[in-house]
């Protein structure tokens, strides 16, 4: 197999095969959550379910005063990788390039050196978290297998991008085939893992908002 | 599989919805729950982290609900719960958490971790995992009437003593009255004042109430040992006196649990709506202040503070009515850092003051109160929850501090204008 055969490949059956994981193994976790349903709530209510619940969605999104100054470190690097992760998958060019392409549908891209600081920035706060996660006494006891799959699919796509995007080591095709299967093995592995947390947040925020919004207090 | 295994494994079944699932596939293994718990906060140990706490029920949820799971469980991939795992947790489940709800605040993708907690206690009871103090205030609970063993002629006794002394009559099974007190048996036994400040304030507010002889006990151990069979049949006994009496309001008295009881609970325990409606003392207060009804004399001039109790304020949605209460007769009104739905619990609600085997570790974890009450140093606390109160006074006179407790119905009734 040559590089370019190679490069095909991530791009042609490596890609469908990842998404077609992807999606169905994505749409199987949301309604086998959904299909559970909830009993309805008989008490006489002092809020709204709804509107509370998407309040919450919104809202959990800042942290509570004390919270932000127990949890500073989880905090702050979270949301660094997070909006890393939203600007380098979301805000470079190439990569609207090919969702355009996909869906059709395209917006401004940021310009690549700024782009390229960002994935710097969060490869370094996710190293950050790797190290929290063995220092932190609560961190370790809960770290598992996932959370460490789940860390390295993750911020493999970063790396591989940047080294890609600076030509380091091989040529251009073997670099940016190599990033195409970081990014494919972590579609793969998503639906299977933690990473589902990107969809069904959306569903707990709103349960924890409408539960306790029914009784009267903004959570 | 021994049978009572089978029986726990059910019962987490039984508890696993929608919202459970979206709560599990959500978790990130974040810890930050763990820093919003004074049970981690307080003792530094790992394994008291809040989700860590629901690991029986994510068991279930995993092996049973999910179909990678069910697949990985074909392969021993899946953890199974076993009778180890349920005795292992049995002290993280009901000894390190007071179901306080501070967890649920502060996750990040929204976990209500206290709801899942308070259903994995549903597993470990029928699994026999339960401290014995609580078994046995449940056993009371379901033969006497009383997690506390207190019987009618023990609240007959406590009202004779009212009346003697303010030469009013407690009115018992008054058929259409406006108002139904429930007591806890705390109050009963402890703190007989209410009873009497409760009189005084309806008396001038001119509206009829009435206590049960058939239900007047507001405490329903069923919900904090979690067999919701046990906890519908107590609701169950206040439905059927309030619907003999026909009463409009049942009045939850100042307990925390109870009201999360009847109020939030009791509905869905029995299946059916309620034909009356509840309401929490404070919130029977503050609309008497409302229409004019409740009209206070004076003000105390010491340094008061409220303690929030978890299941009134933040779990129980009673935040506003207190302080509008203590706005009318406190000169000197201060909140503890955290207060309101973020307060800290005092560390011994959900269970935990009725499990003797928790009396070291509540008392520990009140370091956070004490730290919340040395950066405001009040001359006294108010507070609407018999329970929050005893175990504050335990724990004030642990740390050497000399801080009263004050029921804020009881400090109103004080303040009544003639």
């Amino acid at each position: 197999m040559t590089e370019i055969d190679f490069l095909n490949w991530v791009r042609g059956p490596g890609f469908q095969i990842a998404t077609i994981i992807f999606v169905a193994g994505v749409l199987i976790r949301i309604f086998e959550i959904i299909l559970l349903g909830r009993k309805a709530n008989l008490a006489e209510a002092k809020g709204s379910e709804m509107s509370s619940g998407l309040r919450t969605i919104v809202t959990r999104s800042v942290p509570q005063a004390d919270s932000f100054k127990r949890s500073t470190f989880t905090i702050v690097t979270g949301y660094i990788f997070h909006i890393g992760l939203f600007v380098t998958i979301f805000l470079y060019a190439p990569h609207i390039l090919l969702i355009k392409d996909i869906v059709g549908i395209s917006w401004p891209a940021l310009p690549t050196p700024v782009v390229d600081a960002f994935a710097v920035i969060s490869i370094i706060s996710l190293l950050a978290i790797l190290i929290h996660r063995f220092s932190n006494k609560v961190l370790h006891y809960l770290t598992n297998f996932e959370d460490l799959l789940v860390w390295f699919v993750t911020i493999a796509p970063l790396v591989t991008g940047y080294i890609a995007f600076h030509r380091i080591g091989f040529t251009a095709p073997t670099l940016l085939g190599i990033h195409i299967l970081s990014v494919e093995i972590l579609m793969i592995v998503f639906p299977f893992t933690k990473l589902m947390h990107a969809f069904t947040l959306f569903m707990a925020r709103w349960y924890n908002g409408a539960i306790s919004g029914y009784r009267g207090v903004e959570s | 599989m021994s049978a009572s295994l089978e029986k726990g494994i059910n019962a987490l079944k039984e508890q696993v919805d929608s919202s459970v699932a979206a709560f599990f596939s959500s978790c990130v293994h974040c810890g930050m729950c763990a820093d919003a718990c004074l049970f981690y906060t307080e003792t530094g140990g790992p394994e008291r982290t809040p989700i860590n706490k629901t690991e029986p029920l994510r068991r279930i949820w995993k092996s049973e609900y999910t179909l990678f799971g069910r697949i990985g469980k074909l392969f021993g991939l899946t953890k199974p719960v076993t009778d180890e795992l349920l005795a292992d947790w049995e002290t993280l489940v009901y000894d390190s958490c007071t179901l306080c709800g501070r967890c649920s605040m502060v996750c990040p993708v929204g976990n209500d971790i206290a709801a899942m907690i308070r259903k994995t206690r549903e597993g470990m009871a029928a699994a026999g995992h339960a401290p014995d103090g609580l078994i046995g205030a449940t056993k009371r609970a379901v033969t006497i009437g009383s997690p506390m063993g207190v019987k009618f002629p023990a609240l007959q006794a406590q009202i004779k003593h009212v009346e003697n002394d303010t030469g009013m009559t407690i009115p018992v099974d008054v058929v259409g009255a406006d108002y139904m007190l429930l007591l806890s048996s705390m109050e009963i036994m402890n703190f007989p004042e209410f009873i009497e400040a409760v009189a005084k304030i309806f008396d001038k507010a001119g509206v009829t109430w009435t206590i049960s002889s058939e239900a007047f006990e507001a405490t329903n151990s069923g919900i904090q040992i979690g067999v919701s069979d046990i906890a519908a049949e107590l609701v169950q006994r206040i439905v059927d006196a309030a619907e003999k009496l026909k009463v409009k309001t049942v009045i939850s008295p100042e307990c925390g649990h109870a009201y999360m009881a009847i109020r939030w609970d009791g509905p869905n325990l029995v299946g059916k709506p309620f034909d009356f409606k509840v309401r929490h003392i404070l919130e029977v207060l503050d609309e008497f202040r409302k229409d004019g009804r409740l009209k206070t004399t004076g003000k105390e001039s010491q340094r008061l503070t409220y303690h929030d109790p978890c299941q009134i304020s933040r779990r129980g949605g009673v935040i506003d009515e207190p302080r509008n209460l203590l706005n009318m007769i406190a000169d000197d009104f201060v909140e503890m850092p955290d207060a309101g739905k973020m307060n800290w619990c005092c560390g011994a609600g959900g269970g935990v003051s009725s499990n003797e085997r928790a009396n070291e570790i509540r008392l520990k974890v009140f370091q956070r109160k004490k730290d919340q009450l040395d950066e405001i140093k009040p001359d006294a606390i108010v507070s609407a929850c018999s329970n929050c109160r005893i175990h504050l006074e335990d724990g004030l006179e642990e740390y050497h501090m000399e801080i009263p407790l004050l029921s804020l119905t009881e400090t109103l009734a004080e303040h009544l204008a003639d």
